[in-house]
């Protein structure tokens, strides 16, 4: 068990993870240079297309070291968003040490932080690799600094390297077998074992990845999971190498994969510790929580020709997905859909992506809303996350909506900036912490409505890319909030109503009939958009008409070429949804959502 | 159901800047085409069982001569069944009209007169490089009226790049002045393969806006409508129904239709087809034994449906409100399209108002689904 080592990769997107993970595997020669491709542990298109790594992922590396000891190394990938953070935590706790990837020329960048952060409270030994050392802008000294700095890491001990160019993987692989520590556990105790990622598979099930501390687990062994107390028959366990490779069984320290019969992913979750039925651990693993979805959206086919074809894809996609959850929800202006729930915005994002490329749906989403909650006059309380179900005005006592913490870590210079985006986004209660000179850890309390539509992305505009951004949901507090309509032509649209706080209605407001206005073509009469809050109009646009289209002659000659257009135009106007005689392209209902500064 | 038959007499002296009618200016070639209408009538024989209007446009057909005249009527006549009060129109040029060929077309049975006038300004009449002048258009008008013709159409276009709207209603009054049975009044469409499309890319000209299109064009259906006339389609005005081209109105009722000659189009049950659009070509094809067809479609119930609608709802007429398809459907667009004043109910049809008209282009899309 000494000659294992469990580690993970801590970086700044585009400081060379993804590349420092390929060198690596190609140093352990399990692949081919035929075979080998960049991000080969990226799988999914949209990790490849953004260059992020979404899922959790792991492999198992053969290395012999200078000393001629064999080790079995498991780097375990973990995902670099905010969203994901508590599979990044499950991740982390699944290892004793972490590679802290820092770009030669770029230094020490905001994002790194909380997961370095999040490593020292798992206890991890902390390797600070200087990557990109072939670059001509490379100052490997100030990285030093910074990592000494704002870190409060030992420099000296750093491993300069280039991934790219695959100088100094050497080093990094002597580092990790000589200072992360090999695991502790004992084979003969009870099994624990920390699930930290299931993926489908259309062969196999569910196959999940976990990392056992203590015990051993064996083919025909009955499994438990201590959070619903299920159980399972192990049909198969194995390391990853690249591909499966089944082994007669997993030991205390190591990372493998175990295949039990699992149907869906949504049957396991992240963070929950297995053991034997037969002989099982005394208590879990600390820090397993139930992942909740706190952003929630309302999915719609275009057409609704194209429903049961989103309900296979839906059903489909959550094989793989335990985070989505959705439910059957109806539309006046656009029909029926799926109310679904995720788990922030990115998550809502990559399953649109997904759902587009990968399921080849087209559909139209609606403005991302929280949970809020609402007691009635009659005491009684409810939960809305749909605008759809906001109680009639005159029934509520008091409203409240989902607060969060923000954490926020930036150079001393975006102060000013971030500052007036948390007040604009109604952030109270500042506090602020220095843990470097130059740096500035702001913390707010914020609804987290006003997070999940473009924060991240104004964030990273106010403060040019260097700003970091953590939360943890804190509890409801009261909150004067009112439902905003929005009308076409006299005609309200369910789907772009929005719940929203009342000082912030009139904003958003004129925000969405703006929006509209670009994005709805002129038609053969004025269009007017108007916003309403209680029955009261709060802003408005008008789409002036176009009034003269038509050509002089029409002829024998010009009938079939009108008809084609028209034809053309037809086709243009499936893709549209009516909401009375007015099309409103699918644009306008994403266009809504965009920030202003774009 | 008594069909449309047209001519197309594609030799023009010159070509106008706007036009993009398929023309050629090798008069020469004229026996050579006759030659090839005559065997594509021959091809057609039988196949219509009858036609109640005769159209010959061109190109300019009054460049025929009067032994061409004759041939061709005689072709035409011979071989086709024509109901006794068949419309039967000649496309004339103010250039070409003369007392000798008005009374020789009176003779073969030519009852209407479609004058390609254009404008009484002789500066725009530069412009569009027509090659008479506004008193040789009225000269002709005259001519065709001693003549004996008493259904005389004069052809107008307006939106000329430059024209003031005073221009216009100058050169319309002067029209009027004649007392003309029918007007076209076409608004300028620079096309693209046109010289004035070309240059309009290079900036040379420029089309006029939106509203100015739109101004020009309520101006000119208010002030026919006020002299009496009746704007029957987006660019025609009758004096009466009795004056409506019936030839037209077989184009814009999804009537059947045959074209003869080079480039025409014809239309019949769910079938369209359209010669080639090269003399050569035409030619050729009819010498050889072949059919002169360029091309073809045949079209499918929805596309039936949509082209009746588009082609109905550019008339004064409109459509009948059972062939908008699903009743409640079109009572919803009617309901939203209350208030537009686009479109007016009456009488169990859809009829485009004057607005309606403006926006014929995209009308139809509303009530297709």
């Amino acid at each position: 068990m000494s000659n294992i080592r469990n580690f993970s990769v801590i970086a700044h997107i585009d400081h060379g993870k993804s590349t420092l993970a390929d060198r690596l595997i190609q140093y352990a020669g399990l692949v081919s240079e035929r075979e080998f491709r960049d991000q080969i542990l990226d799988t999914m298109d949209i990790e490849r297309q953004r260059g992020i790594t979404i899922k959790s992922n792991s492999i198992t590396l053969p290395y012999t070291s200078k000393a001629g000891e064999e080790y079995e190394l498991n780097l375990i990938d973990t995902p670099g968003h905010v969203d994901f953070s508590y599979e990044v935590s499950r991740s982390l706790a699944s290892c004793e040490g972490a590679l802290l990837l820092v770009d030669a020329s770029q230094g020490v960048q905001a994002q790194t932080m909380a997961n370095v952060y999040m490593a020292m409270e798992h206890d991890l030994t902390i390797i600070p690799v200087i990557n990109k050392i072939d670059l001509p802008s490379a100052d490997v000294e100030q990285a030093k600094e910074q990592i000494e700095t704002e870190l409060g890491l030992d420099s000296e001990s750093s491993i300069l390297c280039s991934a790219k160019e695959g100088i100094g993987i050497e080093e990094v692989l002597e580092g990790i077998v000589e200072r992360i520590p090999g695991p502790a556990g004992k084979k003969e105790d009870p099994l624990t074992a920390l699930l930290f990622d299931a993926h489908y598979d259309s062969f196999r099930g569910v196959i999940i990845s976990c990392r056992l501390f203590d015990g051993r687990v064996r083919p025909g062994d009955i499994i438990r999971f201590m959070s619903n107390d299920a159980t399972y028959k192990v049909e198969e366990v194995g390391i990853f190498r690249l591909r499966r490779e089944p082994k007669d069984g997993l030991c205390a320290g190591e990372v493998g994969y175990i295949i039990s019969g699992i149907k869906t992913v949504s049957d396991t979750s992240i963070g929950d510790t297995v053991t034997l039925d037969a002989y099982p651990a005394p208590v879990p693993l600390a820090g397993f929580k139930e992942v909740k979805p706190v952003v929630f959206s309302s999915l719609y086919p275009i057409s609704s020709d194209d429903y049961p074809s989103i309900v296979e894809a839906l059903e489909k996609y959550k094989l793989n997905d335990a985070a989505l959850v959705y439910q059957k929800d109806s539309s006046a202006a656009l029909g029926q859909g799926f109310r679904c729930g995720f788990l922030g915005l990115l998550h809502l994002e990559i399953v649109q992506s997904r759902l587009e490329r990968e399921y080849d749906q087209s559909f139209i989403m609606t403005v991302p809303s929280v949970q809020y909650r609402f007691t009635l006059q009659d005491g009684t309380s409810i939960t809305v996350d749909n605008p759809q179900y906001y109680p009639d005005p005159g029934s509520i006592e008091s409203t409240a909506e989902p607060f969060i913490k923000a954490n926020i870590l930036i150079p001393e210079r975006y102060m000013g900036a971030v500052m007036k985006l948390c007040i604009e986004r109604r952030g109270v209660n500042s506090r602020f912490n220095y843990p470097t000179p130059g740096r500035i850890e702001v913390f707010f309390d914020m609804p987290l409505a006003e997070v999940i539509v473009d924060f991240y992305d104004e964030l990273k505009t106010v403060t040019q890319g260097y700003g970091s951004f953590d939360y943890e949901i804190i509890g409801y507090q009261e909150s004067n909030l009112v439902k905003l309509d929005i009308l076409v032509n006299g005609e309200p649209v369910d789907a772009l109503s929005i719940i929203v706080h009342a000082d912030r209605a009139r904003e958003w407001g004129v925000r969405i009939c703006d929006r509209l206005k670009d994005e709805i073509p002129r038609h053969q009469f004025k269009i007017a958009i108007q916003g309403a809050t209680g029955g009261k109009i709060i802003s408005r646009s008008t789409i002036a008409a176009f009034r003269k289209d038509v050509t002089a002659k029409c002829y024998g000659g010009d009938i079939s070429r009108k008809r084609k257009l028209l034809e053309k135009q037809k086709k243009g106007k499936k893709r549209m949804k009516m909401v009375g005689s007015v099309m409103i392209p699918q644009n306008a209902f994403v266009a809504v959502l965009k920030s202003d500064k774009e | 159901m008594n069909a449309g038959l047209y001519v197309h007499i594609p030799f023009c002296r010159g070509k106008c800047p706007y036009c993009d009618f398929y023309s050629i200016s090798t008069l020469s070639l004229v026996p050579q085409w006759l030659e090839a209408v005559c065997r594509e009538i021959l091809a057609y024989k039988g196949l219509f069982p009858s036609f109640d209007s005769l159209f010959l446009g061109g190109g300019t057909p009054t460049v025929l001569s009067r032994e061409h005249w004759s041939a061709l009527m005689d072709a035409l006549f011979t071989h086709f069944q024509f109901d006794p009060l068949t419309e039967i129109t000649v496309e004339a040029n103010p250039d070409d009209v003369t007392e000798d060929l008005m009374g020789h077309l009176r003779t073969l049975g030519v009852n209407r007169i479609s004058l390609g006038v254009q404008s009484f300004d002789d500066r725009e009449l530069l412009i569009l490089k027509r090659r008479h002048t506004s008193h040789r258009a009225e000269e002709a008008i005259e001519c065709i009226r001693h003549s004996g013709f008493t259904n005389v159409g004069l052809d107008l276009m307006y939106g000329l790049p430059g024209q003031t709207q005073d221009q216009w209603l100058k050169t319309l009054k002067q029209a009027l002045d004649f007392a003309p049975e029918h007007l076209s009044c076409y608004q300028l469409t620079i096309e693209k393969e046109t010289p004035f499309g070309k240059m309009r890319d290079k900036g040379e000209i420029h089309p006029l806006n939106e509203e100015q299109q739109r101004t020009l064009f309520i101006l000119t259906s208010r002030f026919l409508e006020q002299e009496g006339y009746l704007h029957y389609e987006i660019s025609n005005f009758t004096k009466g129904r009795e004056f409506t081209c019936c030839h037209n109105m077989k184009y814009w009722q999804h009537l059947p239709y045959l074209g003869l000659g080079p480039s025409a189009h014809s239309f019949q049950g769910n079938r369209r087809w359209w010669n080639l659009k090269s003399m050569k070509g035409y030619c050729d094809a009819l010498a050889g034994g072949r059919m002169p067809v360029a091309d073809e479609e045949t079209l499918s119930k929805e596309q039936q449906d949509l082209e009746s609608l588009m082609l109905g709802l550019r008339t004064m007429e409109g459509v009948e409100l059972d062939r908008l398809g699903d009743r409640s459907q079109s009572e919803k667009v009617l309901r939203d399209l209350k208030g537009t004043g686009l479109v007016r109910v009456e009488e169990g049809r859809v009829m485009p108002t004057r607005e309606g008209f403006l926006v014929a282009d995209s009308l139809p899309l509303l009530f297709s689904p």
